[in-house]
């Protein structure tokens, strides 16, 4: 199936299986290989990106069905919130193994886009659907926080 | 365990480095032509001055690439943001695990502890060759100048060491630098170095073994038998062929199973399913888990195959038994359990001009090696492994038959081996391909006299063994006992007059593997559950109790105490939790590393347990990065908490019932609040933090919820009567 597809800011244009998830055309044909598969069923979100700016998980998207839609992968992030949660995380030393890290970011970055002040509750309802294995959940959690912070500060 | 490295080990090291280059050409390293500097295995200094540290273990995310470059940062005398960091080449005389027997590999809680001198020494003796370099150009006494900073200062001038590198790499490897005193530390035990693979991780460039992307390779997927033990009889590729970008399938040489080859990973999932297997599973476990878990409760009741502790006799503590005032018993049921690290397995070999490179999140370099230049019947040197960051392991990645990378290797063995061959795992392979911490049950018994103190601990331990029946047997296997089963026991701390343990072990294809903390990640809930039973039974307070029985001189006991009195006093431990909450308390040492943990829990309205936070006191020596001490705490609590909550991995007719994470639902963000760690000051010598976190979580928490709840000892809690909110 042939496709464009608008990612990071540029158009692409992709020749792939019908029924290819929007994570393997990005991992495998576009070679971004940030965005990360955990387990191919959206039950994970290591394989979080951005469509128009909200966060879907790429395992579960198919490129006939976001034609036209902006995709942004942890190697595009730009946005200001994305800006503030990555230098919150590299204030916290959040990561270990780090395999996860590109999801939770992505996701972060999507809660801030939509509440600017989440409390304890709402980071970790948000964030219930990234898996960390290393269990980083306690810095996840400082880190929005202190993105939330960052993001108030700057404004 | 001794952590000092002598001088000959040391000269030996650093003889090896000098035959990296070859004697010959050492005048090569005395030119500025750009090339990096080899000043040792662990330290190159390029011509510009950058210093990178050689890191022999692998990253996990347990912080070997921060731990190892600080070492390094400290004695050299440069700013640590500045160093750079590489993953070693597979080469055990140089970058061997001195804890390991003379092979390179990762495991057991040991980077820190056996490379602390290793890594100190080849900063200083870099340090050493820098400043006589600046000291000879200066006509000036080595010992008035300085480096710090990346500046030699001295004889009133201050020069950058980029000057000297060529004339220091030219020097001779000193045999004993001199090495700082620790009072003089400004990296070593500093709470706010930072982590140097943040970075490459918070943007997406850190690459991982399952990032490997290189031209024209294929990607590799193996059907395997859904039963351990089953083998091929015959298979069907036809319906594979109408997948899009579909190649090949292709029997395993030992019948395990089927490789699927594919164009990309997408293809040779589907293509995989796909593909029909006719299986023989006569000598395959046919057993369901509920068989296993009743043989294995049978045998705790039986007498033991084995004697691990002999105690007051061969026939176990029951005399003493009949003669307490009061015994407190429990049987324990610990359930199979998947390591399942973040990123699935997975390799790639790749054909070089006279052999291949293995890229891999590599934990056992020597193995990997070993094992691919069997499989492919290449001579070791025309064999490398590129390292690359892991994303997880907890484990997995090491195995006493190397699987995955023998797979790897078959599957590019039987193609013309004229192309990578990228070997994939689904998660659903993850969850159904074994690797196992194998289930265990236990049975104790403890009697208390009419104080209520210890005075007879019959122990029994059924379950598969770890090492027994491998190649590294010889080390742990003694009188039929493996030690990883009965390890955190029979070396227990507490002062147990009349400790008998016995041992009997499961026969069964299911393959097992040590998973983080090993025979701890069980024996400790099970030690941890029983004493706090026992100081119940007592009427004793738990903490308290615990430390009655750690009156003895002996370090060991106590530091283990210090622990527990530190955890006692930053969880609040001496007044009462606010109503409705409940504490409970577990101390444990494993891996040379004493920690002790509260658990404070909740129950909401509808009885629902909730874990609001959990109180963590380490003791593991001099804590070189105390933040990742810290991050290893929080993240092996995380790890012990979530399995003894809701994991368990079962078996129906010999097959795995969890396919993903739906039904085998790791640790979430909402299941533990808050966690606070604190470090024991201590000058001992490092020991290891990766895996000593885990085993005292999964019993403070059972201890908490039997405040006013029910006493769990049958694994996992949600199958067994506790609800989590």
């Amino acid at each position: 199936m042939r496709t464009t597809l608008k990612v990071n800011g540029r158009s692409v244009d992709v020749d792939v299986a019908d029924g290819m998830p929007l994570l393997w055309v990005l991992r495998d044909e576009l070679k971004l290989t940030g965005t990360k598969y955990g387990c191919g069923v959206a039950s994970c979100g290591a394989c979080t990106v951005h469509v128009d700016g909200v966060p879907l998980r790429s395992c579960v998207t198919y490129p006939e069905d976001i034609e036209g839609a902006e995709v942004t992968t942890i190697e595009g992030l730009a946005t200001r919130e994305g800006r503030a949660v990555q230098q919150a995380w590299a204030e916290l030393d959040v990561v270990q193994c780090g395999y996860c890290q590109s999801g939770q970011i992505m996701s972060a970055a999507g809660l801030l886009a939509e509440n600017g002040r989440p409390d304890p509750d709402e980071i970790d309802g948000y964030m219930e659907g990234n898996v960390c294995r290393c269990a980083t959940y306690q810095r996840v959690r400082a880190a929005v926080a202190r993105a939330a912070e960052i993001l108030e500060d700057d404004s | 365990m001794t952590l000092t490295l002598s001088r000959r080990t040391f000269l030996e090291t650093a003889s090896a480095a000098a035959l990296v280059v070859g004697f010959s050409s050492r005048g090569a390293l005395a030119t500025t032509s750009g090339d990096a500097s080899q000043f040792n295995p662990f330290v190159k200094i390029d011509a510009d001055g950058r210093v990178t540290a050689i890191v022999k273990h692998f990253e996990m995310g347990q912080g070997t690439t921060t731990g190892l470059p600080t070492l390094i940062a400290e004695e050299l005398g440069v700013d640590l943001d500045e160093v750079a960091v590489e993953f070693a080449p597979s080469d055990a005389g140089r970058y061997a695990n001195l804890l390991f027997g003379g092979a390179q590999g990762t495991g057991g809680s040991t980077s820190m502890a056996n490379s602390y001198m290793q890594y100190r020494q080849a900063g200083a003796a870099a340090r050493q060759m820098l400043l006589a370099a600046a000291a000879e150009e200066w006509d000036a006494d080595p010992s008035a100048l300085d480096l710090s900073g990346g500046m030699i200062t001295g004889a009133g001038r201050s020069e950058p060491i980029a000057r000297f590198v060529a004339a220091a790499a030219a020097m001779d490897v000193p045999g004993e630098p001199t090495l700082k005193n620790p009072q003089a530390f400004t990296l070593i035990g500093n709470p706010r170095t930072s982590r140097r693979d943040t970075g490459p991780k918070i943007d997406g460039s850190a690459r991982f073994a399952m990032d490997v992307q290189l031209d024209d390779q294929f990607v590799a997927v193996v059907k395997r038998s859904p039963r351990f033990g089953g083998t091929v009889v015959s298979m069907d590729a036809s319906a594979a062929g109408d997948v899009p970008g579909f190649v090949n399938a292709v029997v395993l040489p030992t019948n395990a199973g089927v490789v699927v080859y594919a164009r990309d990973t997408w293809a040779a999932f589907q293509a995989c399913d796909a593909v029909a297997v006719d299986w023989d599973f006569s000598a395959a476990e046919n057993r369901s888990s509920e068989e296993i878990r009743a043989e294995l409760l049978d045998a705790v009741a039986a007498p033991p195959e084995f004697v691990a502790r002999k105690g007051p006799g061969m026939d176990g503590a029951g005399a003493l038994l009949d003669g307490a005032a009061q015994v407190v018993e429990a049987d324990f049921f610990l359930p199979w359990l998947c390591h399942a690290p973040m990123e699935p397995l997975t390799c790639t070999i790749e054909p070089t001009a006279d052999g291949v490179t293995l890229h891999d999140g590599c934990q056992f370099q020597t193995g990997a090696h070993q094992a691919v230049a069997a499989v492919l019947g290449l001579p070791a040197e025309s064999i490398s492994i590129n390292t690359l960051y892991a994303g997880g392991s907890f484990g997995r990645r090491a195995t006493m038959t190397a699987d995955y990378i023998v797979e790897a290797a078959l599957a590019f063995a039987m193609t013309d081996r004229t192309r990578p061959i990228k070997l994939v795992w689904s998660r659903e392979d993850d969850l159904a391909g074994g690797a196992y911490r194998p289930a265990f049950a236990h049975r104790v018994r403890v009697g208390l006299d009419g104080d209520g103190t210890i005075v007879a601990w019959d122990h029994r331990i059924a379950g598969k063994p770890v090492f027994k029946g491998t190649p590294f047997e010889q080390w742990i296997v003694r009188n039929g006992v493996d030690h990883t089963s009965v390890e955190g026991a029979v070396d227990t701390l507490y002062g147990i007059p009349g400790q008998f343990v016995g041992l009997t072990d499961l026969a069964s294809p299911i393959t097992v593997n040590w998973w983080r903390s090993v025979g701890h990640s069980h024996t400790a809930f099970v030690m941890e559950s029983m004493m706090d039973m026992a100081a119940r039974a007592a009427g004793r307070d738990p903490v308290s109790w615990r430390l009655d029985h750690l009156q003895g001189d002996a370090a060991d006991q106590q530091r283990l105490a210090g622990v527990l009195r530190l955890v006692a006093q930053e969880s609040g431990w001496g007044q009462p939790p606010e109503p409705g909450r409940a504490r409970g308390v577990a101390a444990h040492k494993s891996f040379g590393t004493y920690v002790a943990q509260v658990v404070e829990v909740s129950r909401d309205a509808k009885g629902a347990t909730r874990i609001e936070r959990v109180t963590c006191a380490v003791d593991c020596g001099v804590a070189v990065n105390p933040d990742v001490v810290k991050a290893q705490m929080e993240g092996g609590i995380g790890f012990g908490i979530g399995h003894v909550m809701r994991n368990e991995i079962t078996f129906d007719q010999g097959e795995v019932v969890e396919w993903n994470f739906p039904d085998y639902e790791p640790l979430r963000i909402s299941d533990v609040g808050r966690i606070d760690v604190h470090i024991v000051p201590s000058s001992e010598p490092p020991s290891g933090v990766g895996e000593p976190g885990v085993p005292p979580a999964g019993p403070a928490l059972a201890n908490a919820i039997a405040v006013d709840g029910p006493r769990v000892t049958m694994l996992p809690m949600t199958q067994n009567g506790v609800r989590f909110a």
